[in-house]
């Protein structure tokens, strides 16, 4: 298993989510600072959580132009499999590698707290497909812009094609739980290959021992687990 | 040359700060008020003397960079030297 964290200035997620999949792999994956222009392959690419550049522009406009990001374009080409976690999500839907924009939270104000996520039963996301659909999982989200928008035609087209992967709350029961606005309750979406994974809540902070939850450790290991299959 | 480009949300977009100006200030009595609309002013200097081609260069940075057209749009307006 080859993983690779793609590191920008102000990423400041990299180093839990390096642990993580330690964790989970037995071996360490290679932090990829964005002056990189080449990527050697990889099995996954993580886009990690932060504050990339500052937030300046809007979040993840300038990281979703960095030299690395060519790299990152070919490799998503060649089908591989890319995860983006908070930060990671903004600059993969900067990058046009998601559909949709994630705007300032509803209440405007940073939401810090930890969410129950539904796995939606018709996702499409090859990512995830071992993952229990009728189990919530409990993992914290961390942000100020993680209210998912998207135009009625593109919600529509995302809906229909089960690109959407994470909804907080019940999946039956609209707004409950929802910490920022997003439309349908939307916290991770996939491209329309089902490759590429964008989510806001970080799964790298519910790895068990010591944190809330373990769930976050249960989906990344049904991500590496849909790769080596 | 020195070019002005305006970038707005695009009618329709949810836009949680202008709807929270737009309520603190009905709430300071502006009952007149109709609507509250929020955007970025950026200019650049670009190295042309001809205004088209500093407006096509201007757009060109709004497309790949300035401006997210999937929720933004933008207006070019080129500054007369004073």
């Amino acid at each position: 298993m080859r993983v690779a964290i793609i590191v920008f200035p102000g990423s400041n997620c990299d180093r839990d989510m390096m642990v993580a999949v330690e964790t989970l792999t037995g071996r360490r994956p290679a932090l990829i600072w964005h002056k990189q222009t080449n990527l050697d392959p990889v099995d996954l690419a993580i886009i990690p959580g932060g504050f990339s550049f500052g937030d300046y522009l809007r979040c993840g406009a300038l990281a979703a132009h960095a030299p690395i990001m060519n790299a990152l374009h070919d490799h998503a080409a060649r089908g591989g499999a890319i995860l983006g976690v908070c930060n990671g999500f903004q600059i993969l839907s900067e990058a046009g590698m998601l559909p949709g924009y994630l705007a300032r939270n509803k209440e405007l104000k940073f939401v810090c707290k930890q969410t129950t996520l539904s796995v939606s039963s018709d996702t499409s996301c090859e990512l995830i497909k071992s993952l229990d659909n009728s189990e919530k999982l409990h993992i914290p989200v961390a942000h100020n812009e993680g209210n998912f928008f998207a135009d009625p035609e593109t919600l529509d087209a995302i809906e229909s094609n089960g690109q959407v992967v994470l909804r907080y709350g019940n999946e039956d029961k609209q707004n409950s739980g929802n910490p920022n606005g997003s439309l349908n309750d939307i916290a991770g979406i996939c491209s329309s290959n089902g490759k590429i994974l964008g989510m806001m809540p970080h799964p790298e902070r519910a790895m068990g021992a010591g944190h809330e939850s373990a769930d976050g450790k249960k989906l990344l290991q049904s991500i590496f687990e849909a790769i080596v299959t | 040359m020195q070019v002005t480009i305006t970038i707005e949300k695009k009618p329709g977009v949810l836009d949680p700060e202008a709807q929270a100006v737009n309520q603190a200030l009905s709430s300071l009595g502006f009952d007149d008020l109709q609507g509250v609309t929020m955007g970025r002013q950026i200019t650049v200097s670009i190295d042309t003397d001809d205004q088209e081609r500093a407006r096509y260069r201007a757009a060109k940075m709004c497309e790949s960079l300035l401006a997210n057209t999937v929720i933004e749009s933008y207006t070019i307006e080129i500054n007369e030297p004073s």
